[in-house]
């Protein structure tokens, strides 16, 4: 095999054949734009290249070859839960049937959008003890966003206007503060203790009648499960305050433990990680909220509804937050969902977690010695340990770590996160990984461990083979070149 | 093996046995109280599916619906039906682009970066704006972030939409500013269609919004949207459909500051309304305020071009709370498939597209207004969507079921009578006259031609 192509931008290629044309010619008189328009013509053609098909593939091609991916080998890619997309998913999702339906046509032209939505809704309340749903969030952080709007319309529908604190956990992912930021909320970080976990005593300090509610991620972004959760979760309830459970990293208990039993109000689904559709290189992905009975009438227009004539959309909700999005949600990635909950059922989903648990803890238990972990609680579907021997006794950083590990065809950790824990490295495996490809990656970063003794130039001056290797970051901040 | 797992129990618990580790203690930490309490669900099932057998239950739902390749539609109203050239799908199914994940490690997701780059060329290409960023949500979020990002900037809460925007866009944006305690001030188009009358209190206002060409699918004045918000100090910002940018005045050229829009008419799948992409571009000045990742050009130690994930210090995994906002996972794979789609259109097709779709509209309005069956609501030029309404005495409604059993998904029925009517390229004359005629026969008019 060639080494990857040097791939210009598509402005540097065009070429001089025929534009391709893709659509059939005009069959009727073309009136006059520039009269029609008037001074809102625009005159010039569009600035952009015309390119033969040809190399229009062959450009698009040999650029994705610069592509890590899931179907190359590993991608431990920490709270990212980089598993395998299943082929099926994307057949059934682009099927006509679903792909050329319009969101506007009326209810009794969709109903098996609508019953698949609402079927969908069905299982997600089973999977995490949940009352209802809303498919509008995009993603993840959207999801969050869905979900603090619940709980400040709840608030608000009961007068109860004086509440404007996030209790938020130093552990959690950034897009917890941010989102509590665009909802109008002050944020009250609590501390984690010696455990990875949330100390109880700094947290009934954070309990206040000022609380509107709690964001946290379980198992945290240290993998650990919070032991106190159904006393952490009343707490808040006691203060007054709601639960919002943020559930990227829920692969790790589906069908072990639910949401709902633990004692939260709603909860957010990244379908992008727990159920395998496909992360895009950065989405879509879809972030499904849910929520109990009692957040049920805030949820976003409209939900679907199951009536005696059919299924429908329910735009009639007067206590309803609004709208976090157009039209109903990222249909599609919601087909690849509703495919892969299926074909697991109950069994295979509790099974998929158990696979992600025993594959991080085997990877945890390979590396111990040779890498810090920083705490010694158990762990779930992911784990941290850090490069701080490595960095202190041989001037190798995590950086240089991961980087030489993607000279042994890996794609690196999730690193320098979470913040609490200095020269992080998050590793999370997930179920789809074989024994024998766990093996291959724990011998690489025992292997990179050695050489960062015996020859840290290697991990300096890593990755060795690819078709770049440590861009200046800082140029790219302080001089944006940012299109071409 | 169960669903899509490599290993058994058997081989998972030999695996953890082989570092000392119990499989049956591996849950041990969740403590009885939490572990599920159920063992019969409503709807889920305890055994997965077959593969066959999740395909064939989904091709049936699939066929339950009535589809715009079955039928002819003429749906609009922010989703429109462009087509998408054979390749687009192929390239963005290569598992490269499909199974990776946002770009953190540059040196194995250049594919990604470029990628994001080139999307990012393209839209300041089209909107004559000089930054852009990684993609938004879709095109009412985006909205609502640029409102946003203008109160940022002018540290204002007041900001101006016009009512011409389309609904759900409108709802998205007083959404996400009643959260964050921003006011929001709305305006009603002219008798002709346009947004004509904005606010003129000096230094209130952080942003005026108006969507081009907007819900009702009359272009909007951009000059004049420049004029009066830059003369009471506000910022000022347009949603423009980018198949529309072949053909009208660039939001760049008009001395606009937030251009954003839907990607979706970009030849992506309608698919009940998502995956789409929302684009954003702004002024140089306000690069440093944008919400999203944003992809840059740099060197590497060789000195080689590379592309990387750049001005970090906005978002949240670093600023966390005081981030520009939470977004981060947006819309990289409909972001490239719209770039391949405008790589393969170039700017000949782009212009045919947007030529056709608006020349076909002019058609069958025409037709339609010559009936006498019904008249333009709005007398400003449209692009390729126009809002008619029925001669008395006519029940829409009524008349677009009739049109289902006859094979057609008409128009977006609205109050008084009125239907918004979207036409692209992908009609020939021959459905458009049949179309046409079937609507005036149903209203009550003479068989047109």
């Amino acid at each position: 095999m060639p080494k990857c192509k040097h791939t210009p931008l598509i402005f540097e290629i065009a070429t001089k054949g025929e534009a391709s044309r893709y659509i059939r010619p005009l069959d009727i008189p073309k009136p006059d734009f520039s009269e029609w328009f008037g001074k809102a013509y625009r005159a010039e053609k569009p600035n952009i290249p015309d390119v033969d098909e040809i190399s229009v593939v062959r450009h698009y091609s040999n650029m994705s070859n610069k592509n890590y991916h899931v179907e190359m080998g590993p991608y431990p890619l920490g709270s990212c839960t980089m598993k395998y997309n299943p082929k099926v998913n994307e057949d059934v999702a682009a099927l006509t049937g679903f792909a050329a339906t319009h969101p506007l046509q009326p209810d009794s032209t969709v109903q098996g959008n609508l019953e698949l939505l609402y079927r969908l809704e069905e299982l997600l309340n089973d999977v995490t003890g949940m009352d209802a749903y809303t498919f509008q969030p995009a993603a993840g952080a959207h999801g969050e966003l869905a979900g603090l709007l619940l709980i400040k319309a709840y608030h608000e529908d009961r007068g109860d206007t004086k509440r404007n604190v996030m209790i938020i956990p130093d552990a959690a992912h950034g897009t917890n503060p941010a989102t509590a930021a665009m909802v109008g909320y002050k944020v009250r970080e609590v501390k984690s203790n010696e455990h990875g976990m949330i100390d109880l005593e700094a947290f009934e300090k954070a309990m206040g009648d000022d609380v509107a509610g709690l964001m946290l991620t379980n198992p945290n972004t240290l993998g650990i499960y919070e032991e106190n959760i159904e006393k952490i979760t009343r707490m808040v309830h006691d203060a007054g305050g709601l639960c919002y459970y943020d559930g990227a990293n829920i692969n790790a208990i589906l069908m072990h433990a639910r949401p709902g039993d633990m004692g939260f109000d709603c909860v957010h689904l990244n379908v992008h990680k727990s159920f395998s559709t496909p992360h895009g290189g950065g989405g879509p992905g879809a972030g499904p909220v849910g929520c109990k009975a009692h957040l049920e009438p805030y949820l976003p227009r409209p939900v679907v509804r199951k009536e005696e004539d059919g299924y429908k959309l329910d735009y009639d909700r007067p206590k309803s937050f609004g709208k976090v999005r157009s039209f109903i949600g990222s249909f599609s990635v919601l087909v690849k969902t509703y495919a892969y909950i299926l074909r697991n059922g109950a069994d295979g989903l509790h099974q998929a977690a158990e696979g992600a648990v025993a594959n991080s803890t085997y990877l945890r238990e390979r590396l111990k010695g040779a890498y810090r972990i920083p705490y010694d609680t158990p762990t779930m579907h992911e784990f941290v340990m850090t490069g701080e021997w490595q960095k202190e006794k041989f001037d190798c950083n995590t950086l240089d770590i991961v980087k030489r590990l993607i000279d042994y065809g890996f794609h690196p950790p999730t690193i320098y996160f979470p913040l609490i824990v200095p020269e992080a490295m998050m590793l999370e495996p997930t179920e789809t990984e074989t024994w024998r490809d766990l093996e291959q990656l724990a011998d690489a970063f025992l292997s990179i461990a050695k050489e960062a003794e015996t020859n840290p130039e290697l991990l300096k001056n890593a990755p060795h083979d690819t078709p770049i290797a440590r861009p200046d970051e800082t140029r790219a901040a302080r001089e944006p070149v940012l299109a071409g | 093996m169960i669903g899509y797992l490599p290993m058994d129990r058997e081989e998972r618990r030999e695996m953890l046995a082989s570092v000392g580790v119990d499989l049956d203690q591996l849950f041990a930490m969740i403590p009885a109280c939490d572990c599920v309490r159920v063992d019969n669900y409503l709807a889920l099932a305890k055994d997965g599916m077959s593969e066959m057998e999740v395909v064939d239950h989904i091709k049936k739902l699939a066929a339950k619906n009535k589809n715009g390749e079955d039928y002819d539609s003429y749906l609009g109203a922010g989703y429109y039906d462009h087509y998408q050239p054979a390749a687009v799908h192929h390239l963005i199914s290569r598992s490269e682009f499909l199974t990776s994940y946002t770009p953190y490690q540059a040196e194995i997701s250049q594919g990604t970066l470029q990628a994001i780059f080139e999307w990012q060329s393209y839209i300041t290409r089209l909107t004559g704006l000089p930054v852009s960023n990684a993609s938004l949500y879709d095109a009412s979020s985006g909205a609502a972030e640029a409102m946003l990002l203008a109160c940022r900037d002018k540290r204002r809460y007041k900001v101006f939409v016009s009512e011409g925007v389309h609904p759900d866009t409108m709802e998205t944006i007083k959404t996400y500013l009643h959260a964050a305690d921003i006011e929001v001030v709305t305006g009603a188009l002219d008798e002709h269609g346009q947004t004509s009358v904005f606010p003129e209190e000096k230094g209130e206002y952080a942003g005026f919004l108006v969507q081009s060409p907007n819900f009702y699918g009359v272009v909007e004045d951009l000059d004049l949207l420049v004029q009066k918000a830059h003369e009471v100090d506000a910022l000022a910002a347009v949603s423009q459909d980018p198949v529309s940018l072949a053909i009208l005045k660039r939001p760049g050229d008009a001395g606009v500051d937030i251009a954003v829009g839907e990607a979706q008419s970009l030849g992506l799948p309608l698919s009940f309304g998502g995956p789409g992409a929302g684009y954003m571009a702004v002024t140089e000045r306000l690069m440093r305020k944008m919400p999203g990742r944003i992809c840059g050009a740099t060197v590497d130690r060789e000195g080689r071009t590379s592309y990387v994930l750049t001005i970090q210090a906005r978002e949240q995994h670093i600023r966390r709370e005081r981030a520009t906002s939470n977004i981060c996972t947006s819309q990289a794979l409909m972001a490239t498939a719209a770039t391949i789609w405008l790589a393969l259109q170039g700017s000949a097709g782009l212009l045919d597209v947007a030529e056709q779709s608006a020349a076909k509209a002019m058609y069958l309005e025409k037709k339609l207004v010559d009936s006498g069956c019904f008249k333009r609501v709005y007398d400003a030029p449209y692009f390729r969507e126009f809002l008619v309404e029925a001669k008395a005495g006519v029940d829409l409604k009524k008349v677009n079921e009739q049109l289902l059993d006859e094979g057609v998904i008409g128009g977006l029925v609205l109050d008084q009578n009125r239907m918004l009517i979207a036409v692209t390229e992908k009609k020939t004359k021959e459905q458009l006259d049949c179309f046409a005629d079937k609507l005036i026969a149903l209203c009550g008019g003479q068989e047109g031609r």
